[in-house]
């Protein structure tokens, strides 16, 4: 008898979708509905994604297999819940409450179908964390790219539609490149079920075993796009800055999907056999040149959303040196680092809005730079209705030092905790009897490079905002543009404070993930439910 | 029919990337039909070249003269998702034509 917990995991799939579907046929107008339709489906949704993450912490029976139409494994489509993805999911859905909540005080009257275009890429995010199937993660990364396509371009004007341009022509050339490699990857490996291609990668055959080790590499040139490695991330900075607000915090966390999937492959096809370790070395160098360019355009920005921007490649660039490296401690360090990341950007874009909101006279020079590329501010939404929030500009300091607290990783937050765990995994008590690599000193000291220079350059934003501003004019803030900033800030707060428990299942997380042959046992042995067609035979044919 | 297939799809993605690098919004749309139409023959390949076989596991017929069903709904999931991607891509193409009034892929008006 299959557990009904067992039916949740296609639930964080299926909702978003009902949902940004039914929300189509409401009318425009019917702003309200629309809101309270989907913000219930997030919140719900949430509250599945917690379920999920507490089943899979908890160690029971629970199998985390669902084969779609109850097709045997290979041979069906399988969705895949463990620590690992049930971790993403909840991620995803703890950031989608605030985010959504931001969006509602104007930014989602600013075109048509936000609520429809922002559960479909929820959909598409889910879909690829709990995916088992290669093919089945090309269509809902299509999913989400499609949407993001769609939300890039919310509210209109020239520099979005530039940069969507760009994004659209760059995911597109790279959505190529993953059907290429999946392909190559079928045609030397004959399946395309990742336990089944993991069970099978050890034992192809030398001569075809440089094809499919082509193919892996096509296939993972489409993630790092994504996840926006140098040379690969020049597209990022332009569009991640000039999206919308609630956009942008939302992107935060597609920029990590690229990453989750380069971190489930790695630790799937290539920890045991003669591709063992395959890739790695790139990860690890690419990663550390990100990094630096990273740091660098952080220090070179001088607007608060491009600093965002860099900041998302700068973890980026973290992440994927620190799983180049194959210290397990240490990738455990870097997830929790993920999860703490992810958020701490989505609060920060969020936060930029409302800050650049004070900077009115302040930004005359950036007004002459911004008629040269035509104002940006063509089809914003100005109504502003709702309680404003008292003593703004105090708010927003504090939100905003927070934040650059989480950012560069500085005691007591979370983010000095992710970092302290990486760090120790690779230079510190983790290392104890064996000298830390060549690698890890360089990657170390990048990493401890990036926190100083991102602290350098928000402090030097913050004083300019809020000290050293010329006419400080005090923006209308919404007490409901707040609250989310603050919900995302104290969730930070709570991870912080239960770092030694999250590290924990993150550490689990990847222990299980790092086993392939538990993955395949688990996927290959799920039996398909006995039918009653199966139980009475004799019934057939009538 | 190898030589022929392998000759189109080299022809098709040299003419697609070298479209796709061109700076108008124009050639880079038609440059990314090519370059899919290039995958998709490509993931028609994989399967194995062949003609005149069904897809179909039938009695009494070896594995081996069957052509591979998974690569041909592979194709078509490729192709409407590909086309999609396309009509939305020619949409944003409008767009900017319409607000930059140039169709060079950054806005410029000055380029050649």
């Amino acid at each position: 008898m299959m557990q009904w917990t067992q039916h949740l995991i296609i639930l964080p799939i299926l909702l978003p979708l009902l949902t940004g579907a039914a929300l189509l046929f409401v009318a425009e107008r019917n702003r309200v509905t629309k809101s309270m339709i989907s913000l219930a489906s997030c919140v719900f949704l949430a509250f599945v994604a917690f379920l999920l993450l507490g089943v899979t912490g908890s160690e029971s029976s629970f199998s985390g297999v669902y084969l779609l139409g109850n097709w045997a494994s290979p041979f069906g489509i399988t969705l895949v819940l463990d620590r690992l993805s049930s971790m993403m999911v909840a991620l995803a859905a703890v950031l989608s409450v605030p985010v959504l909540i931001f969006a509602l005080a104007r930014w989602h009257s600013a075109g048509s179908h936000f609520h429809s275009l922002y559960q479909f890429l929820l959909m598409g995010l889910n879909g690829a964390f709990l995916t088992g199937d290669l093919f089945n993660l090309f269509v809902f990364f299509e999913v989400m790219l499609t949407a993001s396509y769609g939300l890039l371009l919310h509210g209109s004007g020239p520099l979005r539609v530039k940069a969507g341009l760009h994004y659209i022509a760059v995911n597109l050339a790279a959505a190529l490149l993953f059907l290429i490699g999946v392909s190559l990857i079928y045609g030397t490996a004959g399946t395309l079920n990742m336990a089944d291609l993991a069970a099978r990668i050890p034992t192809i055959e030398p001569d075809r075993r440089m094809l499919m080790e082509a193919g892996a590499a096509v296939l993972g040139v489409a993630f790092l796009v994504k996840a926006g490695m140098w040379p690969l991330c020049f597209w990022l900075p332009s569009a991640y800055s000039v999206a919308a607000a609630p956009v942008a915090a939302i992107f935060s966390l597609m920029s990590k999907v690229g990453i989750y999937i380069i971190l489930r492959l790695t630790m799937l096809l290539f920890t045991d056999g003669p591709s063992a370790g395959f890739g790695s070395n790139l990860l690890l160098y690419g990663g550390m040149i990100t990094l630096a360019f990273g740091t660098i355009g952080v220090l070179a920005s001088q607007a608060l959303a491009r600093i965002g921007a860099y900041s998302v490649l700068v973890s980026s660039g973290t992440l994927l040196a620190v799983i180049g490296l194959n210290n397990t401690a240490a990738t455990s360090g870097a997830l929790l680092y993920l999860i703490s990341s992810t958020l701490t950007l989505g609060a920060f874009f969020l936060l930029v809005e409302l800050v650049e909101r004070c900077q009115g006279a302040g930004a005359g020079v950036l007004a002459v730079t911004m008629e040269a590329y035509g104002d940006a501010d063509d089809d914003e939404p100005e109504e502003l209705d709702g309680a404003t929030m008292p003593a703004t500009l105090a708010m927003l300091g504090i939100c905003f030092a927070t934040c650059t607290i989480l950012l560069a990783g500085l005691p007591p937050l979370s983010g000095f905790v992710a970092k302290l765990g990486i760090l120790s995994a690779m230079i510190g008590v983790g290392s104890i009897g064996v000298p830390p690599t060549g690698p890890a000193l360089a990657v170390a000291a990048l990493i401890i490079l990036s926190g100083l220079s991102t602290l350098i350059a928000l402090t030097r934003a913050g004083i300019r905002t809020f000290w050293s501003s010329i006419e400080v004019t005090v923006p209308r803030v919404l007490v409901v543009e707040v609250v989310p900033i603050m919900l995302l800030l104290s969730m930070l707060a709570v991870l912080t404070v239960k770092a030694g428990p999250a590290l924990s299942f993150v550490e689990g997380a990847v222990a299980s993930a790092s086993r392939p042959m538990t993955y395949i046992d688990k996927v290959m042995g799920e039996q398909p439910l006995l039918l009653w067609r199966d139980l009475n035979p004799q019934v057939e044919g009538n | 029919m190898e030589l022929v297939l392998a000759v189109a799809i080299g022809i098709m993605t040299g003419c697609g990337v070298w479209l796709l690098l061109r700076p108008r919004t124009y050639q880079v749309i038609i440059g990314l039909s090519l370059l899919s139409y290039a995958v998709n023959l490509f993931i028609f390949g994989v399967g194995g070249v062949k003609s005149d076989e069904p897809p179909l596991l039938l009695e009494g017929v070896s594995t081996a003269s069957i052509s591979d069903p998974v690569p041909q709904a592979l194709v078509l999931t490729a192709i409407v998702i590909g086309f999609a991607t396309t009509a939305l891509f020619l949409v944003v193409l409008l767009a900017s034509r319409g607000l930059t009034g140039s169709d060079h892929v950054d806005g410029r008006h000055d380029s050649r």
